[in-house]
């Protein structure tokens, strides 16, 4: 075996702190040139932290950040990019009404004749630089007209034209279908032939460990364990960032459940931002009355696609939803009429409206059931808010406070009340726990078991383990918008878990499918 | 350790003081911000009544809420729209439209399978214009919701349109005299721009009512619930299964609507119809919406706020008039007087904003004296 290279960019003993909590704890990473480095951990581990301070979108509390052996702060993100270190986001940073070449060199324009710009040498530099990665790219085509996989190789040669020689992918096969990963990791792989560093993050572990030279894992803002991918397996891996070496089995509970409530028949809905690829593939499930189902899938599994289409926001591509066996069509607005509410994902875009108030925020869904001769009976709205505001312990100073005035967790605990106020029979909630403290996640999944209790049927989403491990009475996987699995509460543990979220089996554990 | 606690106590309690008086100090500063547009009519008015012994008379005042009335009708249809977050181009054309086609009607149709001249009576053309208006609207609310169009595209080019249509129908003549005629029963037209009922214009009531109806739609009905939720946040509301396109739709409809009420006003005041009448009243309306308060992005906006605002517009063109200032001299008044008025809403919004804060503030601390037993003690 050849001795390493000397690292290329080493992070020594780096600490963050955000107001009271510490994200990274002393953590140090070495990497190196010509190979992948693959940063395993959890959500909240860190690994976006120790990212953001290596790109320099953050600064580090203590600690050092060294390019080739010298310790530099960078000023800022463009600072760092001058100095060759690349970061690809999750989600793309393209102009799509601009062309390839026009996005590739969108604040670094070659200028001619100190005013014009120079297209002839953009062309011939965008021609060669897109030659690399896919020879079907046309520097002038729009990037609109390009998949999504296409507009990340876009993003990867913006990186190559800056010279980069750190590559940092935050999740970047998270919405890809599988060609387009086949592609992905060609030009990786390509670009380690090149002598680029690159740092890779993934929640899709088994993937993410072939085409890794080096792990480290994190966890709670430590490092835990570098080792070469070679000496290591998936198990190992799992073990590491979950920080436990035997199984735990959890409890099983004893919900009183009644016949089934909602059910799907073989359902698939198109990607809405890449129609080539199948977000939910095939999914059967049910859901009966007084149970709470979970459906654990990481970034890009297609949970959300199910949820709103199941809610009527998106077209089912084939397959079909019943409600107490009865099937359901129509939008959002017969969904809500037949029991069926959702509590989307991302409260501020979709859940809440900004200018009103807590009152007819809850309201909103379900006023015209206090319409009487065309007016709305206010006193009965007022009434009928207030029992909610209290039933779903939602922390304000009255229903005419602005929606604004209240935190997070209770502005989640309004979004689930508007809900409630329609009178559903099947509750949907898709990431119910997303940006609210702990408290307020306690408080909303409290919440979720009493209407269960009441005989709701409860669907969620989630993408935290611990989370789908302990509160739903079924679990769900979702992997690549197939159900991989289908357990009662306790038949699985957090391992087992995880490497079947990854993708890595599909075999076993699907005791109801 | 009990040191430290009574400690943190005070500085608590200091904080939560502080947090109540920022808090009750914005609430006097966003009271005096919203009444701004009170304050900036009854500052209009005592000046001009200070500066001329004419403007402060009943006559007076009368006459000039007559004008007012024109442009407040249209912009009670405006504040709809900006509601929604749209905005409405074509106000100022159908106003012309309607007066023409109030015009043709009166002058006798003319059904050539029958032979005869047909002269629809005054009612029947009234009901007949305010629907043509209608129609423009609906094929307003169309354009923006079946097929994508930018409201201020489409109702730019419905502004084209109708006017257009206008110019078409009267041949780009003004039809004179819409009194009627007593041998073919549809006089009366006139009274719309000249009738007193108790004493008030005629104009003067269908603004009055028109405020009342829209008033009562938008604080006490489900369309303006969903209304004001359309332009806070059109995907929520949606996902609330709210039918907005249905909402959306129905707003150009009675925009368009009292446009065409107001051409009736114009027409029947001058007891003719001009092709051109109504030319750029679009912008009127629209400036009396954003001084009344309304946000241009949606959602936010009262009848009242528009009332007012339409009354500044209109109190400001007759006092400079009153006064002798040049034509020139009021418009660039007026386009100041839109300007500031934009301003000190931003100010506001950002008055309210801390406000808002101030008092999460103060709730927050209110609610957090001991902590582990506050979590709890709500549930």
């Amino acid at each position: 075996m050849t001795a390493p290279p000397a690292p290329v960019l080493r992070a020594v003993d780096v600490t963050k702190v955000y107001g009271g909590t510490q994200a990274l704890k002393g953590v140090s990473l070495d990497i190196l040139p010509g190979r992948v480095t693959v940063l395993f951990g959890e959500n909240g581990a860190g690994k976006s932290t120790l990212m953001k301070i290596l790109s320099a979108v953050e600064s580090p509390t203590t600690g050092q950040v060294q390019l080739d052996g010298q310790v530099v702060e960078f000023g800022s993100a463009r600072d760092a990019a001058d100095r060759g270190i690349s970061i690809i986001h999750q989600e793309l940073s393209l102009c799509p009404n601009l062309s390839i070449q026009d996005n590739l060199f969108l604040g670094r324009e070659r200028i001619h004749r100190g005013l014009f710009l120079d297209r002839r040498a953009q062309r011939s530099a965008a021609a060669q630089v897109l030659g690399r990665l896919d020879d079907a790219l046309n520097p002038d085509l729009p990037v609109s007209e390009l998949r999504l996989g296409q507009q990340q190789l876009v993003e990867i040669a913006r990186a190559l034209l800056q010279n980069a020689r750190i590559l940092i992918m935050d999740e970047p096969t998270s919405a890809l279908s599988a060609p387009e990963v086949e592609v992905l990791f060609q030009v990786i792989h390509e670009l380690k032939a090149h002598g680029v560093a690159i740092v890779y993050i993934s929640h899709h572990l088994e993937e993410a460990l072939d085409i890794a030279d080096d792990v480290a894992v994190l966890r709670d803002g430590s490092m835990v364990a570098t080792a070469r991918a070679a000496d290591v397996d998936l198990a190992w891996v799992v073990r590491k960032m979950v920080g436990r070496e035997q199984d735990d089995l959890f409890p099983v509970r004893d919900p009183k459940l009644g016949p089934v409530a909602l059910e799907t028949v073989e359902l698939s809905v198109a990607d809405p931002a890449n129609p080539d690829r199948l977000a939910v593939d095939g999914v059967s499930l049910t859901v009966r009355a007084g149970e709470t189902v979970g459906v654990y899938g990481l970034m890009g599994s297609g949970r959300t696609e199910l949820m709103e289409c199941l809610a009527g926001r998106l077209p089912a591509a084939s397959g079909e939803v019943r409600l107490h066996g009865e099937p359901v069509t129509g939008g959002v607005r017969q969904r809500i009429r037949a029991g069926l509410a959702l509590v989307p994902e991302d409260r501020q875009r979709d859940g809440l409206v900004q200018t009103m108030s807590v009152g007819q925020n809850l309201s909103l869904a379900a006023v015209t059931r206090f319409v009487r001769r065309l007016i709305v009976d206010r006193g009965g709205e007022r009434q009928a808010v207030q029992s909610m505001i209290s039933d779903v312990t939602v922390k304000t100073a009255g229903p005419d406070a602005p929606i604004g005035s209240l935190s997070g967790g209770n502005q989640q605990k309004v979004v689930i009340g508007k809900a409630l106020m329609t009178g559903p029979r099947v509750l949907l909630l898709d990431e119910p726990s997303r940006g609210v403290d702990v408290a307020a996640k306690a408080d909303v999944f409290e919440l979720m078991a009493r209407q269960a209790e009441r005989g709701l049927a409860v669907l969620f989403t989630t993408s935290e383990a611990e989370e789908a491990l302990h509160i739903p009475d079924r679990l769900l996987v979702l992997v690549r918008g197939r159900l991989v699995a289908d357990l009662r509460a306790g038949e699985i543990t957090r391992d087992r878990l995880m490497s079947l979220a990854d993708g890595a089996d599909t075999s076993e554990e699907t005791s109801h499918v | 350790m009990s040191d430290t606690l009574t400690n943190d106590h005070a500085a608590l309690a200091g904080q939560r003081r502080q947090a109540a008086a920022e808090a009750r100090r914005l609430k006097t500063l966003n009271t005096i911000f919203e009444l701004r547009a009170f304050i900036a009519l009854g500052v209009l008015i005592i000046v001009f009544s200070l500066l001329s012994d004419s403007f402060l008379t009943v006559d007076n005042l009368i006459t000039m809420t007559k004008h007012v009335a024109i442009n407040a009708v249209l912009a009670l249809g405006m504040l709809l729209v900006i509601l929604k977050g749209g905005i409405d181009l074509s106000v100022g054309s159908i106003v012309g439209l309607s007066g023409v086609i109030a015009g043709e009607l009166l002058q006798g149709v003319h059904l050539s399978l029958f032979g005869v001249i047909a002269y629809p009576p005054v009612w029947a053309v009234v009901i007949l214009c305010v629907a043509a208006g209608a129609v423009v609207g609906t094929i307003n609310g169309i354009l923006v919701t079946r097929l994508n169009v930018a409201p201020f595209i489409a109702t730019l080019g419905m502004l084209y349109v109708a006017r257009g249509a206008a110019l078409l129908i009267s041949g780009g003549t003004t039809y004179p005299d819409l009194a009627g005629d007593p041998s073919t029963h549809n006089t009366g037209f006139d009274w719309i721009g000249g009738g007193r009922p108790l004493g008030l214009p005629v104009a003067i009531w269908i603004m009055i009512i028109l405020a009342v109806l829209i008033a009562v739609l938008l604080r006490s009905t489900a369309f303006g619930r969903w209304l004001y939720a359309t332009g806070g946040n059109e995907r929520a509301t949606q996902l609330s299964g709210v039918p907005v396109q249905r909402v959306k739709t129905i707003v150009y409809m009675v925009s368009g609507a009292c446009a065409a009420m107001s051409g009736l006003i114009i027409a029947s005041e001058l007891t003719s119809a001009a092709p051109q009448a109504g030319d750029s009243f679009e912008l009127n309306a629209i400036a009396a919406v954003v001084i009344g308060g309304a946000a241009l992005s949606g959602g936010r906006g009262t009848v009242r706020g528009t009332l007012v605002g339409a009354f500044v517009i209109g109190f400001l063109a007759d006092g400079l008039v009153i006064l002798g200032v040049s034509t020139f001299w009021q418009i660039v008044i007026k386009g100041t007087v839109i300007v500031v008025a934009v301003i000190l809403d931003q100010s506001q919004q950002r008055f309210q904003r801390r406000g808002a804060a101030a008092s999460a503030v103060a709730v927050a601390a209110a609610a957090e004296p001991e902590p582990a037993t506050a979590a709890r003690s709500d549930r």
